[in-house]
């Protein structure tokens, strides 16, 4: 238990990629604690060895240091450090990019930092403030952003940390091994209360974890609420969400997400949670090719969570085996059959209409 | 040069030439222009010490109970604010190598005098403004001023404190453009590139930092001020800015400025290590051409700053690579150091002893940034107490303790006293004590993952920090002594001779103090640097004109 803790050296050890980094650690210390020793021990035995008596040459004989002699130290002595500082680097980028990769399977649970909390919602539809639960031996990948300054998430049990930033997505996975409770700390300084936007991290078995859940919000899951919100903002009187269904004035969204969008201009951006976000709030910054920008700007209008969730609900119009995932679509305006697509290839055409211009008549819209 | 003979101590030199306050206040000796800012750079040393003080002490206990969580950010941001910008930065170049420079290299004053005193007005001027912002209730953003908290969220002086950081830089663009022009044009006959003391190569190399790094943070700021007074958007994502833009942009600056801090005092190091050896530098060109090669990737390398900031991983390598091939330098000034020492005549006076813990100290800040380099690793120590501990190490133990190895090597020089030997050893030895105390434990905090900037914390971390706090109060008594030991000194101290450590360059070929003129007649260079076959000490006044 934390709070029974009044004195330690060295912090525990519960993520799979702790270990790494107490590897790293450890071989660190080991190099700056020889060269160190080394350093002390020599200045400390010239010092007394050479120092100056009475008998001692006015002018010392000093080395010729163009000698060839001279040009080996020098090389030696740049050259060791170099190959060592060669190790140290590559160790530290492997362990990197594991850090900053989620594995492609991880649970997602979404955080949002503010002045001074944390906010964590589950996918479930679980909230809760200032703590995590979470299941052990699970991949876990938080997708967090800040509605006010710059935050960091920091969990020095995990070994990790990644900033919270305004005006955008950033990502920080870990897999606990450990069950336990652990500190959440902000680590980027953001004001006032900075030391007091701290919390909890409940690793738990995955019954207790089941547990848990099943004591959840009543909301429904984040999708569903997510819906709701899409219902309630009109998203849906442009934007089909159902399959196949290319007569809106705007992209069809469902299958959309994690698929490349063309955009007019020639280029084209994969469609992340970023990218969802950006298209929400300045809808104006990336036209979606064969769509006019006729979409009003949503900032303002909805907060940060309230983001999370339409995230969570364009995700979930993903579709498995040929069903809707998480939520339902709603029957929209049109009155399209949805169709089953049965390929990827299929899927990605959904970003877009494919090839099609819209029918004349009707008005174009963005994405 | 002159063998065997020092000139007459006369009577007059450039501390008596002339008298009142207006003869200081519109001097164009470098001389005295370094006095000018040896006074205003101790003042704001001893404010960001009390600062310091203040820090410690609320962080001896747990609980947030000395000061609320405003006033507590306010205390280390303006300990950072003023330790940075109005110490470190212009503690050694300005006072040690405005007065040395010349000197040096056999000149009778820089380049450009006025440019000289003008560049201490701006200092003034920024520093006033520094000192009004503290007594006005002061600034909450850490030194660092990152946006959109800067821009958007603080309710500190952030425009008058940018203010001050900003026309505190131009001071240091005319410092460095100063030492440049005086480098190049002015070196005595005979004096050529590589006979230069290896303290000028130093601030060579730090002066181009300064004319090509202070620019960017100068632009920085008047953007966080335009966002801030004016709310046209650059940072703030509310405004349609990047708060990654600015981290980039400031570490552009604040990287390098790390090397503004601590190049100058490796070229005191090399200075004292060698005269106190009795012997010619180790590998003369290797320190002097490290120097350069600081200064060159020391641009380079600013991205590791931004591990954990949403930069990208390929970004991030390049970086982390950078800043490995940064620290070689430095490891190659330390083997040269050693090497030396190695058969020299080593003799432990007050300089040397601070030499020797700079070499200790510099060796471990070192050491610990290769950890932060690593990018594995800095995603778990960054903003922790481990970097807090490694950039003192850096700072305090290389720059601070550099600059007092030079300010007790020259302080002869300068006021033509010496100090109590005993009293400056003890102190030598309590601040390198004190500050291992203050600072060792504060790794260990940070691997346990206690965040900087932290005002209240865990019970889990408050012996480490006792401990911390604790050496703090002895590094203070430290700093302390040398304060009264110099001040006593000006009356008491026994009058130094010419060339009380037996050192060669021409400084000491010169009365101490020096004359106005700074030589009766301008020297000719026959000697490579560091000839000690030519030296005969003075320790003690032998001549009275």
């Amino acid at each position: 238990m934390m709070e029974a803790k009044s004195f330690q050296l060295f912090p525990e050890q519960a993520s799979t990629i702790a270990a790494h980094v107490d590897g790293l650690y450890a071989f660190l210390v080991l190099v700056s604690a020889f060269f160190s020793l080394l350093i002390a021990f020599l200045v400390v035995w010239f010092a007394v060895k050479y120092r100056q008596r009475p008998d001692s040459p006015a002018v010392p004989a000093h080395a010729d240091d163009h000698s060839a002699g001279a040009m080996v130290l020098e090389i030696v002595w740049t050259v060791i450090p170099l190959g060592l500082s060669m190790i140290m680097f590559a160790w530290g980028v492997s362990i990197y990019f594991t850090e900053s990769r989620p594995p492609a399977d991880s649970m997602e649970i979404y955080v949002t930092g503010k002045q001074w909390m944390w906010k964590i919602q589950h996918m479930e539809g679980a909230r809760e403030i200032n703590e995590l639960h979470i299941p052990i031996d699970r991949d876990i990948k938080l997708t967090m952003t800040s509605e006010d300054v710059i935050h960091d998430f920091y969990v020095p049990a995990f070994r990790t940390k990644a900033d919270v930033l305004p005006g955008r997505y950033t990502t920080e996975w870990f897999k606990p091994t450990k069950v336990g409770e652990y500190h959440i700390f902000c680590a980027e300084y953001c004001g006032t209360k900075h030391s007091g936007m701290i919390g909890t991290v409940y690793v738990m078995s995955q019954n207790d974890y089941n547990e848990w859940l099943a004591h959840g919000s009543g909301e429904g899951s984040m999708a569903e609420q997510g819906q709701a919100l899409f219902n309630q903002l009109g998203c849906g009187n442009c934007h089909p969400s159902v399959i196949n269904n290319q007569n809106g004035r705007c992209p069809n969204l469902v299958g959309l997400f994690g698929t490349r969008v063309e955009l007019k201009d020639g280029t084209n951006v994969r469609a992340d949670e970023s990218y969802i976000r950006e298209s929400v709030l300045y809808p104006e910054s990336k036209i979606v090719a064969g769509y006019d920008n006729i979409m009003p700007t949503f900032k303002g209008l909805i907060s940060e969570e309230g983001m999370l969730k339409l995230v969570e609900y364009i995700k979930s119009l993903r579709t498995k085996n040929g069903t809707m995932s998480t939520a339902t679509p709603l029957p929209v305006q049109t009155g399209a059959t949805p169709q089953t697509p049965t390929k990827a290839g299929a899927m990605k055409t959904a970003a877009r209409p494919a090839g099609a211009v819209p029918a004349p008549a009707a008005p174009q819209g963005t994405r | 040069m002159i063998e065997a003979k020092y000139p007459v101590r006369e009577k007059k030199n450039y501390l008596n030439a002339e008298h009142g306050l207006m003869s200081w206040l519109l001097t164009k000796d470098h001389k005295r222009i370094a006095i000018l800012y040896l006074y205003a750079v101790t003042f704001f040393f001893v404010i960001g010490g009390l600062f310091a003080a203040l820090i410690r002490l609320e962080l001896a206990t747990p609980a947030g109970d000395l000061l609320d969580s405003n006033t507590y950010n306010k205390v280390f941001t303006m300990h950072g604010v003023i330790m940075i910008f109005f110490f470190l930065i212009p503690s050694i170049p300005a006072i040690l190598g405005n007065f040395l420079i010349p000197l040096m290299i056999g000149a009778k004053d820089l380049a450009f005098p006025r440019i000289n005193l003008i560049s201490w007005y701006i200092y003034m001027v920024g520093g006033l403004i520094g000192t009004f912002v503290v007594c006005t209730g002061g600034v909450d953003t850490g030194w660092t001023f990152y946006t959109p908290f800067s821009s958007s969220y603080s309710n500190g002086y952030v425009v008058l404190t940018a203010l001050a950081a900003f026309i505190n830089g131009f001071s240091s663009i005319l410092t460095g453009l100063n030492f440049i022009v005086t480098v190049h044009r002015m070196r005595a006959p005979g004096l050529t590139w590589f006979r230069l003391p290896l303290f000028v190569w130093a601030h060579y190399a730090t002066s181009a930092v300064m004319i090509l790094g202070t620019p960017v943070i100068a632009v920085t700021l008047f953007l966080l001020m335009l966002e801030r007074g004016l709310h046209i958007g650059f940072f703030d994502p509310a405004y349609g800015g990047d708060p990654v833009l600015f981290q980039h942009l400031f570490w552009f600056y604040s990287h390098p400025a790390v090397y503004i801090m601590i190049l100058p005092s490796m070229g005191v190091i090399s200075e004292v290590i060698s005269t106190f050896s009795s012997k010619k530098p180790f590998g003369y060109t290797f320190i002097a051409f490290s120097s350069v090669a600081i200064a060159v990737f020391g641009f380079l390398v600013w991205g590791h700053h931004l591990f954990v900031s949403s930069q990208s991983a390929y970004a991030g390598m390049v970086f982390s690579v950078l800043s490995y091939i940064v620290a070689i330098p430095s490891a190659v000034k330390i083997f040269n150091w050693l090497a030396t020492m190695y058969k020299g005549n080593i003799r432990l006076e007050t300089p040397m002893l601070y030499a020797i813990g700079f070499m200790g100290l510099f060796t471990i800040g070192g050491l610990t940034g290769l950890f932060l380099a690593a990018m594995g690793m800095d995603v778990h120590l960054t903003d922790t107490y481990f970097v807090v501990a490694h950039f003192h190490y850096v700072m305090v133990g290389g720059a601070v303790t550099g600059y007092l190895a030079g300010l007790h090597f020259w302080w002869p020089k300068m006021t033509g006293r010496m100090y109590p030997q005993g009293w400056s050893k003890v102190s030598a030895i309590m601040v390198f004590t004190g500050f291992n105390l203050t600072f060792f434990p504060q790794f260990l905090l940070g691997y346990m993952g206690m965040p900087r900037r932290y005002h209240v914390y865990p019970p889990e971390f408050a012996v480490l920090n006792v401990l911390s706090s604790a050496g703090a109060s002895l590094l203070g008594i430290g700093f302390l002594i040398p304060g009264i030991y110099f001040i006593w000194s000006l009356k008491y101290g026994k009058l130094a001779g010419a060339n009380p450590w037996g050192a060669t360059g021409l400084e000491w070929q010169t009365a101490s103090p020096p004359p106005t003129e700074n030589f009766a007649i301008t020297p000719v260079v026959t000697h490579e640097a560091y000839d000690y076959s030519t030296v005969v000490h003075e320790e003690e006044v032998v001549h009275v004109g």
